[in-house]
C-alpha cells in the first residue's frame, strides 16, 4: 500500500475551497436576510395588492330635510405597470372611447407623475360611464394588470347652489403635498362647502388587502381581512339654505348679473344665496369635468366668480340705514333733527342731487324717501364737528369704526373658502390722498350715500339688514346648519353686537317699513306681511345704474332679511325692489299671490345683461 | 466474506463499521428535504397532507424506496464494486447513448427516460459510475498519473465520454458536473497550476466581462486591470515560485520604471496605444524570463513566462468566446456579474429567489407561511430553486444549518476519503466529494444570485427520484466501502 504524503497534503487544499465557498455563501446569506430589509417590502409587495376602500362621501340636506347632494358610484380604470402584459391596444381604446393618441397620452402623462411606481396601482382613466364599465367589465380579463375602481361621483337633486355647493375633484400634487392624508387619484372637495367641509364630508379611506399569486389572480384575502381596515363614510350636512327658495332666486336671476343674499337673522343661516350668472354644478362632475371647468373659466361674465361673496359693488341707498344708526348713536341727530332738502344737498360749491320731496326731513322721512341731501348734512355734521372729535380724520375714525362693528370692511366669516371683504376706507387713506388735515366731509361727501370709495359685497349688505332686522345683533352668515355628530363651530351660534345702541334699530327699521308703505319700495308692500326695506341705486363706472334693495319681514318678528343687487339694472325700484319681494313672499307664503304673478312674469323673463357691457361671445 | 441470509457475523460487521456520522447527516438532509418540498408545492387552496399527487408525497416514496436501495448497496460484497466498475459504467454510457434517441424532448432537453408514471435521468446514475471507472483506473497497479501521458489520457476520456454524452442530451448543468472531477485528478497527482489557470482564467473572465464599459488608455478598464495583474504576478512567481529575487527585482524595475514614464507622459497628454504599451512591455519581460531560463536553467522561469503569456491570450480571447456564447447564456453570466439588470427577463428567477430569501429575515416567516414560494412567484421552487424555500420560511437560521450541514457532510466525505486503505475507495470518495462540492457550490450560489444560473438540483433537497437516487447510490457505495477499510 503506498501513501504519498505530499499528495495528501492536498485534502486542504481541496477542504479549504469548500470552506471558503461555505464562508462566503453564508457572508452573502447575511447580507441578503439580515442586512438588507428591502427584501421583505419587495416580497409583501409582490404578494400583497393593498386596494383602497373609498368612503362614501357625506350627503348634504338642506334645510327642510330634502336631499340637495348625493352620491353616485362612477368608475376608475387602474393599472399596475409591472403587471401589464402585450394586450390588443386598439381594441382597449375602442372599449374606452379613447384614441390611441390620447391612451398614449395617458400614459406618458401618467410615468411623468412624480409618485409614479411600476409597482403600485395607478390612475389611468376616471370616471367611466356606467356603459363603458360594463363593456370594459365583460373584457377585463383579456388585459392583465388592469382593474376597476369604484368611485362616488356627486349628483344634485336639483342642480342649483354651485356656487356654495362647490364640487369634487381629483388631487393635485399641491393637495398631496398639504394633507399626508391625500394620496395620488383621491377626490377632495373643490370650491364650495365641498372644500370647506372637506374634512367631514370625505371620511376616512380604508384598505383592503388581496393575496396576489405570481400570474396577477387575486387568491383571497390576507387572514380573510383581518388585517383590512374598513373605511368611515363622511359625516352628512344640514344647510341653513332653503333648496326650493335658492332654485326660485336663481330663476329670478337669469339674463341678469348680481346677486342675491337671504338670511334667516335669529340664526345667521343663509336660506339662499345666488350669484348671476350662475352655473349648474353637474357641469363639474364627470370625465367632462375638465372641458366644464375652462369654458366657465373663460366665459366673460365669470360665473365662477361668486359675486354673493366676492363682489365689491357701492352699497348705494342701501348704506343709509348704517348712516342713520351712526348718526343716532353718535348724538349728531336726534329723531326730530331735520335737515334741508333743496332737491339735492348744496354745500361749499357742490351739489349732491336728491328727487323732490318735503324739506326740511328728519330721519324717518329722510329713509323712506331716500334723501340723499339728510344723509350728506348729517355726515357732514359728524366728519366736521371738532369740537367733539378734535379733527375730521378722527371722526373719520369713529365713523369707520361703527361699520367695522357692523359687519363692512372685513370679511364676515361665511364658511366658505373665499369671501371678499369690501372695501372702507380709512382716515390714512384720505391722507394719503389729500395730505393731512387738508380734507373734510365735503372732499369726501358721496361715501355718506355709500358712493365714492365705499364697496360692499352683498353679503355684508344683507347682514347689515339681518343685523336691523334683530334689531342690533347678528350671528356671522353661514350655509352649514348641523354636521352630523358634530357641535357646530361656536362662531357660527354666537351672537355679534355692533357698537350701536340697540334702540336706535328700531327707529330705522321704522324708517325702512315707512320706505315701503310710502316710499321708494311700495311694490314690496305685502297685503299681509309687514316688509321693511331699502333701495338703493348705485352709480358705477360701468354704465347704468347697479340695482339695490334690502329688506326684511315680518316687521315685529323678522324671518328672512334679504338683499338682492343687479348690475346695470337701474333704479333700485326697477329691479331690486321686485326680486326682493318675490322672495319674501315666496319663503314666509310659499306662493306668489295672483295679483302679483305679472311682477313674477316680468322678472323671470327680462334680461338686463345687455346694459352691462359684457357681451357673450 | 461472501454473503448469505442469516449471516449474522456479516451483518455486524457492516453495521458495525457503517459509519453512522454521515448517515445522520443524510438522514438530516433527506427529511429537510422532503419538507421543503412540501412547503414548496403547498398551494392555499389545497392543504393535502403528502398525498401521492403532490410533489412531496412522491418525494416521500423515492426516499422510501432510497433507503431499500441504500441497505442492498451496503448488503452487496464491497469488492463487486471494484470488480464491476467498468462493466457498469459502459453499461451506463450505453443508456446515455440510447436516451438521446428514445427520450421525449421535455423542455429543450432530451435527458429524460419515461416508465409509464416514473421518469428516469440516467445522467445521474452515470456519475456513480463514472467516479467507480476513475477509481478502478487509478487502482490498477503501481497506477501514476504523472507516470506518462496515456495515463492522463485514459483519465480524460473517462471523465469526458459522459461528458459529451450528456452535453448531446442538451443537459448542459449535468454534464458541467463531471469537471469537477479534476477536483480527484489533482488529488491524485495532477499538477496544481492546472487549479491555479483555471482560477486564474475565471478571474480574468470575470473582471474582463463585468468591466468592459470605461476605457483607461484606450482600453476596456478590465482589460487594463487584468494586464497590470500580469505584470505583478509575474514578478511574484519570479519571487515566491522561482525563487530568485535578483529576478523579481529586475521584472520589478522594468515594469515598475515603464509605468511611471506612461503615467508622466499620459500627464502631459502624449498617450501611447495601451495595446501597444502593455503588449511591448510585457513581451519583453517575458523575453527577459527565457533570457533567464538559460542562463539559470530554472523550468519555473518558463513557466512565468508561459503563464503571462497564457493570460494575455486567455484575455484577448474572452471577448471572442464570450460573443459566440448563446444569448441567453450570455445574459445569464451578465445577470450573474450584476452587469444586467432584467427583473422581469432572464435575471426573473434570481430576483424573485433573492427576494424570497432576503425576505424571510433570521428567523424567516414560518413553515408553510412563505408567500413568495406558496404564490408561486420563484419558478423551478421544489427542483433546482427549493433552497428558497427554506431561506424564506425558515430564515438565516434555516440556510446556514443548511450550508453547515453540506459543508459537515463534505468535509466528512474527505476525511472518509482519507481514511481509505485502498486508492479505488479514496478515489472513489473524492468522486463523491467532488460532485458534491460542485452541486452545493453552484446551486445555492445561483439561488443568492453569486453564480450564472446552471441547472442543478441541490443534492438530497431538490424534488426528483433520479438526483436523489443517484446521490443515495454515490454516498452508499462510499459507506459500503469505508465499512470494509478494516479487513484489508
Amino acid at each position: 500500500m503506498r501513501k504519498n504524503y505530499q499528495l495528501e497534503k492536498r485534502k486542504y487544499v481541496i477542504g479549504g475551497f469548500i470552506v471558503v465557498i461555505a464562508a462566503i455563501y453564508l457572508l452573502r446569506l447575511f447580507g441578503l436576510q439580515i442586512q438588507d430589509d428591502k427584501y421583505k417590502d419587495y416580497a409583501d409587495n409582490n404578494a400583497y395588492l393593498r386596494k383602497t376602500v373609498y368612503p362614501s362621501r357625506g350627503l348634504i340636506y338642506d334645510r327642510n330635510d330634502s336631499l340637495v347632494v348625493f352620491n353616485q358610484p362612477a368608475y376608475d380604470v387602474m393599472m399596475i405597470p409591472r403587471d401589464v402584459h402585450d394586450f390588443d391596444t386598439l381594441d382597449f381604446c375602442a372599449t374606452l372611447g379613447l384614441s390611441p393618441d390620447e391612451f398614449r397620452q395617458r400614459l406618458a402623462d401618467m410615468k411623468a407623475s412624480r409618485n409614479y411606481s411600476s409597482y403600485t396601482p395607478q390612475t389611468l382613466l376616471t370616471h367611466l360611464s356606467a356603459k363603458d364599465y360594463g363593456k370594459l367589465q365583460e373584457k377585463l380579463y383579456r388585459y392583465p394588470g388592469f382593474f376597476i375602481q369604484k368611485r362616488i361621483l356627486r349628483q344634485y337633486t336639483l342642480d342649483v347652489g354651485g356656487s356654495f355647493l362647490g364640487n369634487i375633484r381629483e388631487v393635485s400634487e399641491k393637495d398631496i403635498e398639504r394633507d399626508p392624508y391625500f394620496k395620488r387619484g383621491d377626490y377632495c372637495g373643490d370650491l364650495g362647502i365641498e372644500k370647506s367641509y372637506d374634512h367631514f364630508l370625505r371620511g376616512v379611506k380604508g384598505e383592503e388587502i388581496l393575496i396576489r399569486d405570481a400570474r396577477g389572480r387575486i387568491r383571497g384575502r390576507l387572514e380573510d381581512g383581518a388585517h383590512d381596515i374598513a373605511p368611515i363614510s363622511g359625516k352628512d350636512l344640514r344647510l341653513g339654505i332653503d333648496i326650493k327658495l335658492q332654485e326660485y332666486a336663481e330663476s329670478l336671476m337669469v339674463n341678469k348679473i348680481g346677486a342675491i343674499v337671504a338670511i334667516e337673522p335669529k340664526s345667521g343661516e343663509i336660506l339662499a344665496m345666488v350669484s348671476a350668472p350662475t352655473y349648474k354644478p353637474s357641469t363639474l362632475i364627470g370625465r367632462e369635468r375638465g372641458a366644464n371647468y375652462r369654458a366657465l373659466n373663460n366665459d366673460p361674465q365669470k360665473p365662477l366668480f361668486d359675486r354673493a361673496l366676492m363682489g365689491a359693488y357701492p352699497p348705494g341707498s342701501t348704506f343709509k340705514p348704517s348712516q342713520g344708526l351712526i348718526l343716532l348713536e353718535e348724538s349728531i341727530v336726534n329723531l326730530s333733527t331735520p335737515f334741508p332738502c333743496y332737491r339735492g344737498y348744496i354745500n361749499g360749491g357742490l351739489r349732491v342731487g336728491c328727487h323732490p320731496h318735503a324739506s326740511p326731513i328728519t330721519l324717518k322721512p329722510a329713509l323712506q324717501t331716500s334723501c340723499n341731501a339728510y344723509f350728506c348734512w348729517g355726515f357732514k355734521a359728524l366728519v366736521d364737528k371738532r369740537s367733539k372729535y378734535g379733527s375730521s380724520a378722527k371722526a373719520f375714525e369713529v365713523w369707520k369704526n361703527h361699520l367695522v362693528s357692523l359687519g363692512y370692511g372685513y370679511p364676515l366669516g361665511v364658511d366658505l373658502p373665499s369671501e371678499g371683504r369690501g372695501f372702507i376706507p380709512n382716515a390714512k387713506f384720505y391722507n394719503k390722498i389729500y395730505g393731512e388735515g387738508r380734507w373734510s366731509a365735503n372732499t369726501i361727501i358721496s361715501v355718506s350715500i355709500g358712493q365714492g370709495e365705499i364697496l360692499a359685497t352683498p353679503i355684508q349688505i344683507a347682514n347689515l339688514c339681518a343685523t336691523i332686522a334683530n334689531r342690533g345683533w347678528f350671528i356671522t352668515p353661514h350655509i352649514v346648519k348641523e354636521i352630523q355628530d358634530t357641535v357646530l363651530d361656536p362662531k357660527y351660534t354666537t351672537r355679534r353686537i355692533p357698537t350701536i345702541g340697540q334702540h336706535y334699530f328700531n327707529e330705522v327699521a321704522e324708517g325702512m317699513r315707512m320706505a315701503v308703505t310710502g316710499g321708494t319700495c311700495r311694490l314690496a308692500n305685502l297685503p299681509d306681511i309687514e316688509v321693511c326695506g331699502k333701495t338703493g341705486t348705485a352709480q358705477n363706472p360701468h354704465g347704468r345704474d347697479h340695482s339695490a334693495f334690502i329688506g326684511f319681514a315680518p316687521y315685529d318678528d323678522p324671518k328672512i332679511a334679504v338683499c338682492v343687487y343687479v348690475e346695470n339694472a337701474g333704479y333700485g325700484a326697477a329691479f331690486g325692489v321686485p326680486i326682493g319681494s318675490l322672495i319674501i313672499e315666496k319663503y314666509l307664503k310659499g306662493h306668489i299671490a295672483e295679483n302679483r304673478k305679472y311682477i313674477e312674469e316680468r322678472m323671470l323673463n327680462s334680461n338686463t345683461i345687455i346694459y352691462s357691457g359684457v357681451r357673450k361671445h | 466474506m461472501v454473503y448469505s441470509p442469516g449471516n449474522k457475523q456479516f451483518e455486524n460487521s457492516v453495521f458495525r463499521h457503517l459509519d453512522w456520522f454521515t448517515v445522520v447527516v443524510y438522514l438530516l438532509l433527506v427529511i429537510g428535504g422532503v419538507f421543503s418540498i412540501y412547503a414548496a408545492s403547498y398551494d392555499f387552496d389545497h392543504a393535502s397532507i403528502l398525498s401521492f399527487d403532490e410533489f412531496s408525497g412522491k418525494q416521500a416514496c423515492w426516499i422510501g424506496l432510497s433507503f431499500v436501495i441504500g441497505l442492498v448497496l451496503l448488503i452487496i460484497d464491497a469488492r463487486m464494486y471494484e470488480t464491476y466498475a467498468y462493466p457498469i459504467y459502459l453499461g451506463i454510457l450505453i443508456l446515455l447513448v440510447v436516451t438521446i434517441f428514445i427520450a421525449p424532448d421535455i423542455k429543450g432537453s432530451r435527458s429524460w427516460l419515461v416508465f409509464g408514471p416514473m421518469s428516469l435521468q440516467p445522467a445521474e446514475f452515470a456519475k456513480f459510475a463514472t467516479a467507480l471507472a476513475l477509481a478502478k483506473l487509478f487502482s490498477g497497479y503501481n497506477f501514476s498519473l504523472n507516470a506518462s501521458g496515456r495515463n492522463y489520457f485514459r483519465a480524460l476520456l473517462i471523465i469526458l465520454t459522459p461528458i459529451i454524452l450528456i452535453l448531446a442530451q442538451k443537459e448542459t448543468g449535468s454534464a458541467l458536473v463531471y469537471m469537477s472531477l479534476f477536483f480527484v485528478l489533482y488529488r491524485e497527482g495532477m499538477s496544481g497550476l492546472v487549479l491555479f489557470a483555471a482560477l486564474v482564467a475565471v478571474i480574468i473572465f470575470v473582471v474582463a466581462i463585468k468591466f468592459s464599459e470605461t476605457l483607461i488608455l484606450g482600453i476596456p478598464s478590465g482589460e487594463f486591470g487584468i494586464l497590470c495583474m500580469v505584470m505583478v504576478l509575474m514578478i511574484g512567481m519570479a519571487a515566491v515560485y522561482v525563487k530568485r529575487f535578483e529576478v523579481a527585482r529586475n521584472l520589478l524595475f522594468w515594469y515598475g520604471g515603464c509605468s511611471i514614464i506612461e503615467a508622466v507622459l499620459s500627464i502631459w497628454d502624449v498617450q501611447l496605444p495601451g495595446y501597444v504599451f502593455f503588449l511591448s512591455v510585457i513581451g519583453i519581460g517575458m523575453l527577459y524570463c527565457l533570457f533567464e531560463f538559460f542562463r539559470l536553467k530554472r523550468r519555473a522561469l518558463i513557466i512565468t513566462a508561459a503563464t503571462a503569456f497564457l493570460s494575455v491570450g486567455f484575455l484577448f480571447s474572452v471577448n471572442m468566446v464570450f460573443d459566440h456564447m448563446m444569448p441567453h447564456q450570455q445574459k445569464r453570466i451578465k445577470v450573474a456579474l450584476g452587469i444586467e439588470n432584467d427583473p422581469r427577463g432572464d435575471g426573473y428567477n434570481v430576483n424573485q429567489s433573492k427576494i424570497a430569501i432576503g425576505s424571510g429575515g433570521f428567523t424567516g416567516k414560518g413553515f408553510l407561511k412563505g408567500t413568495q414560494t406558496k404564490l408561486k412567484y420563484v419558478p423551478e421552487q421544489h427542483t433546482d430553486f427549493i433552497f428558497c424555500t427554506i431561506g424564506e420560511e425558515e430564515g438565516f437560521i434555516g440556510t446556514s444549518a443548511v450550508v453547515l450541514l453540506f459543508l459537515i457532510l463534505i468535509l466528512r466525505v474527505i476525511s472518509l476519503a482519507e481514511r481509505q486503505p485502498t486508492t479505488f475507495s479514496r478515489v472513489y470518495a473524492y468522486c463523491v466529494a467532488s460532485y458534491l462540492i460542485f452541486h452545493f457550490s453552484i446551486n445555492i450560489g445561483m439561488v443568492i444570485g453569486l453564480c450564472p444560473v446552471i441547472g442543478i438540483p441541490l443534492p438530497f433537497f431538490s424534488y426528483g427520484g433520479s438526483s436523489l437516487w443517484g446521490f443515495t447510490i454515490l454516498l452508499f457505495i462510499l459507506l459500503r466501502l469505508d465499512a470494509t477499510r478494516k479487513s484489508y
